[in-house]
């Protein structure tokens, strides 16, 4: 079983998110750069898969050059090779830029199966693994907390508004993978030495034969105006009392009084 | 060559009830097809859900249109899609607004690449100026707003649950059955695995009371002033972490974003991250036993107290409104 996992690095979840003074991108200096969550649980699923199957774990990303930090955190946890789609033109692409830019190099490799994060914490899209399959031609399952894989098909848990449904589609299929999937491992030192001989591959769009004009910021559909701060709420209003019962009567008071919301 | 115009609105259901974010989506999309003066159309599909169509009719459509097939009754991207990809062909909208919902994101996402159209996941406000149409949607988990504007037409936009409101606007519409036709689709629905109909889904529920590493495991009280406000319970990233609670409970950019009209912390310290999942929320209560902790600059109500000493008090409180 060739397995493909759609990797993307990302500020980490806890980084204090600041606006450029163009008002369009945000300030990367003192951001720690680590792999998407739901990406991790993508790579642990796809190794849970290869141990149970046998075959390959291959990780494609998209990015600038520090992307290959993210590769090789990937290679450290046991993935085999990867493929580092670096081309300063893909800079500033959109979601479906970056599918057909992810699709294309797909297209001339053998995969039984893709799994990505069902979303990137940056830009929130829930896009690019859609768009990759839309252009691969091959059905997705999206929002997945559980996985079967046979000889020919995929059993997935797609996690929907109060339940869950089992979806089950004939190979090769992408799926994305939504916390619950499984438990991430840690990349082991010896995994973190054994990933510094793994192999990556670098692409560039012209390799790719994509038209850089077509990518990129040019090729954006979807264009950020501005970026804001939410609004500021007001300052917090603390309930005094000489007691919890006090205090709970005040609270109850003003959420059934003032703010009628109960 | 001739322009996109009009609104079309797709339109979820589940076991014969229109989901409450299509009702969101197409008071929304009322509004805009108002602004831009222009029709509004519904588009339903399912199995057995012809009559669902009245259930829209006071928000407002101009018309609805109606997909009736037994292949319809679960939801699966490829039918969904053929269906959606032929009414927008005959309909040529220039905005498409669904809801953000599991099924809604599945379907938006698919569909962008289909049309090669550009879509505004997510979006929390969609502002018409001068002709020109912005959409609002937080990226970073919420620590930025983006204004979007999208080139090209149709538009997608996909709205998140519990933001724009429901309003009323019933006219006489026309309802139209479509002509289906779908090809067996690649992926099969083999089971469906639903809780019971009591319990309050998180991303749609007016009232959330979420617990977090205070609360040690013991999510009694939360549970029940949860239910007495017919609410839904949710979980920092820590509880979830520490097994107290499932994955589907988590509120934080690493799951699920929530606008409740009430959001009650309790035993929460406030993390970055948790922020992120709820700082849209329109009232927000903190209680925590340390004055210091963050999440009571995120508030607008704050509590200095222990959650199990509190909570008890607070439920009988509310008991005494409730009678």
């Amino acid at each position: 079983m060739d397995v493909v996992v759609l990797v993307k690095q990302v500020p980490d979840t806890e980084s204090l998110i600041l606006i450029e003074e163009d008002g369009v991108s945000i300030k990367t200096d003192d951001i720690k750069w680590v792999m998407n969550p739901y990406d991790e649980l993508a790579v642990e699923a796809a190794l849970q898969i290869r141990e149970a199957r046998g075959g390959t774990v291959t990780i494609l990303s998209l990015g600038p050059e520090k992307t290959v930090e993210t590769i090789r955190t990937a290679l450290a946890m046991g993935a085999d090779k990867g493929i580092h789609i670096f081309d300063p033109a893909t800079n500033g692409s959109d979601a479906l830029s970056k599918g057909k830019i992810l699709a294309a190099a797909l297209k001339t490799r053998p995969f039984n199966l893709i799994i990505a994060g069902m979303r990137a914490v940056d830009e929130d899209n829930y896009q690019v693994g859609s768009a990759v399959a839309e252009y691969l031609d091959i059905p997705q399952i999206t929002q997945v907390t559980k996985v079967v894989v046979e000889d020919q098909t995929i059993k997935c848990h797609r996690a929907i508004e109060g339940g869950t449904v089992v979806i089950e589609a004939a190979l090769p299929v992408l799926f994305t993978a939504q916390r619950g999937l499984n438990e991430p491992r840690y990349a082991s030192l010896p995994g973190i030495m054994k990933a510094k001989k793994k192999p990556i591959d670098t692409l560039s769009l012209a390799e790719l034969g994509i038209d850089p004009e077509t990518v990129g910021r040019a090729g954006r559909k979807v264009k950020v105006a501005s970026l804001k701060f939410p609004p500021e709420r007001n300052t917090v209003k603390m309930i005094k009392g000489e007691s919890p019962g006090e205090m709970a009567a005040e609270l109850v008071k003003v959420l059934h009084e003032d703010v009628k919301v109960i | 060559m001739k322009m996109a115009k009009g609104v079309l609105v797709i339109c979820e259901q589940r076991d014969g009830a229109v989901r409450k974010v299509s009702y969101e989506a197409v008071s929304e999309g009322r509004r805009q097809a108002d602004g831009l003066n222009t029709d509004l159309t519904a588009l339903v599909l399912g199995s057995g859900v012809v009559e669902m169509g009245a259930d829209l009719e006071k928000y407002g459509p101009d018309k609805i249109l109606v997909a009736d097939d037994p292949n319809l009754a679960n939801y699966s991207t490829d039918s969904y899609l053929s269906v959606c990809t032929h009414a927008i062909k005959n309909q040529d909208p220039m905005i498409i607004i669904t809801g953000a919902s599991s099924q809604g994101k599945d379907l938006s996402a698919r569909l962008a690449a289909r049309l090669d159209a550009g879509l505004a996941m997510d979006c929390v406000a969609i502002i018409l100026e001068n002709n020109q149409l912005t959409y609002i949607r937080p990226m970073f988990g919420g620590k930025v707003l983006a204004e979007v504007n999208i080139t090209g037409t149709p538009h997608i936009v996909a709205i998140r649950s519990n933001v724009m409101a429901i309003t009323e606007s019933p006219r006489t519409c026309e309802i139209d059955q479509l002509d289906v036709q779908i090809d067996v689709p690649k992926t099969k629905v083999i089971d469906q695995k639903l809780e019971s109909g009591e319990k309050v889904e998180l991303t749609e529920a007016d009232v959330i009371v979420s617990g977090g590493r205070g609360t040690g495991g013991n999510y009694d009280s939360i549970e029940e002033l949860a239910a007495l406000l017919n609410g839904a319970v949710g979980a920092s990233r820590s509880a979830v972490d520490e097994g107290w609670r499932p994955h589907s409970d988590q509120v934080g950019q690493t799951g699920k974003v929530v606008s409740p009209n009430l959001y009650v912390a309790c035993g929460i310290s406030g993390a970055i991250q948790h922020l992120a999942g709820m700082s849209t929320s329109k009232n927000i209560v903190a209680i925590n036993k340390d004055p210091e902790a963050p999440i009571f600059s995120k508030a607008d109500y704050g509590v200095v107290n222990d959650l199990f000493e509190i909570l008890p008090e607070i439920i009988k409180e509310v008991k005494k409104i409730k009678e």
